[in-house]
């Protein structure tokens, strides 16, 4: 005769999508709680129970949580954007990155230009008027100076990790 | 029937059809990537994946679901969602600096005028 295994009292989110019996083994119950049928599904839809059940055995359980976050990140990310997914939140990190590094290299540039200058600004970490000044402007507001300067030695190369 | 099975057809042990939904994406010369994204994805998601999407833009979808299968194997825990973390502290490191040196830039000319006006 076939041994049962014991049936748990509530099945968690995934057996109750797969419509099956919830076992207190389950490798899906500790991390897809049944109030939540949501992420399961959408994590089913993009990777598979049986693909989402292999990675976690896979992996230390102490990491599963983790390894279920991003998977669930990821499964939204691709129902939203089909194509691309994850790519594209990659792909926009980078640029936002790209744009970030040509505004600070242009304003090291400047730095160096009115350090060259003036003696004031040699020990502008404990300048009593920096501080003021941060405190008057919050940094959103900070303008950067009219003038152009070349920046290709800032640039960040994009062969290097993370850029893949 | 295509007379050469498309590296999905290969992997998955069965005929490939002409009108074989993997065969534009996945050549016989290229059987890790198929194994790669089936390991993560599963061939069946990927085809039911692929057959919403205009023809047009599957290309675009494969590579996207490759890197990122790729992404997993590398890294089970986090997959790609490392790559995104690591951005974005990179990208607030860089705004932090950013706004330091144009604080500092602003104070160096703030500076600079005080000194000039004294000097007339």
């Amino acid at each position: 005769m076939r041994g049962h295994e014991p049936r748990s009292s509530s099945s968690c989110a995934a057996c109750k999508l797969l419509k099956r019996r919830c076992t207190p083994t389950c490798i899906f119950a500790p991390y897809f709680r049944s109030s939540d049928l949501l992420t399961f599904a959408k994590v089913h839809k993009v990777f598979g129970a049986s693909n989402v059940s292999k990675l976690l055995g896979e992996v230390p359980e102490e990491q599963r949580q983790e390894t279920v976050n991003s998977l669930a990140y990821e499964a939204e990310v691709r129902l939203k954007d089909p194509v691309y997914g994850c790519i594209g939140a990659i792909a926009s990190l980078q640029k936002k990155m790209l744009e970030l590094q040509h505004d600070l290299a242009v304003a090291r540039t400047r730095l160096l230009a009115h350090s060259g200058v003036s003696n004031h600004v040699s020990q502008l970490d404990n300048s009593p008027e920096l501080a003021a000044f941060l405190d008057l402007v919050p940094y959103s507001d900070l303008m950067l100076l009219d003038g152009s300067t070349s920046l290709d030695a800032y640039l960040y190369d994009l062969g290097q990790p993370p850029f893949v | 029937m295509n007379p050469k099975r498309c590296a999905a057809c290969k992997y998955l042990r069965r005929r490939c059809p002409k009108d074989c939904i993997f065969a534009p994406y996945f050549p016989p010369n290229d059987p890790a990537k198929f194994a790669c994204i089936h390991r993560i994805y599963g061939a069946g998601n990927v085809s039911k994946m692929l057959q919403q999407l205009p023809e047009q833009t599957r290309a675009e979808a494969v590579e996207s679901l490759c890197f990122e299968a790729k992404c997993r194997v590398d890294d089970p825990v986090y997959g790609c969602v490392g790559i995104i973390h690591l951005l974005q502290t990179q990208i607030q490191n860089a705004q932090n600096e950013l706004a330091k040196t144009q604080a500092e830039v602003a104070v160096a000319q703030t500076n600079l005028s005080q000194t000039q006006n004294s000097d007339f």
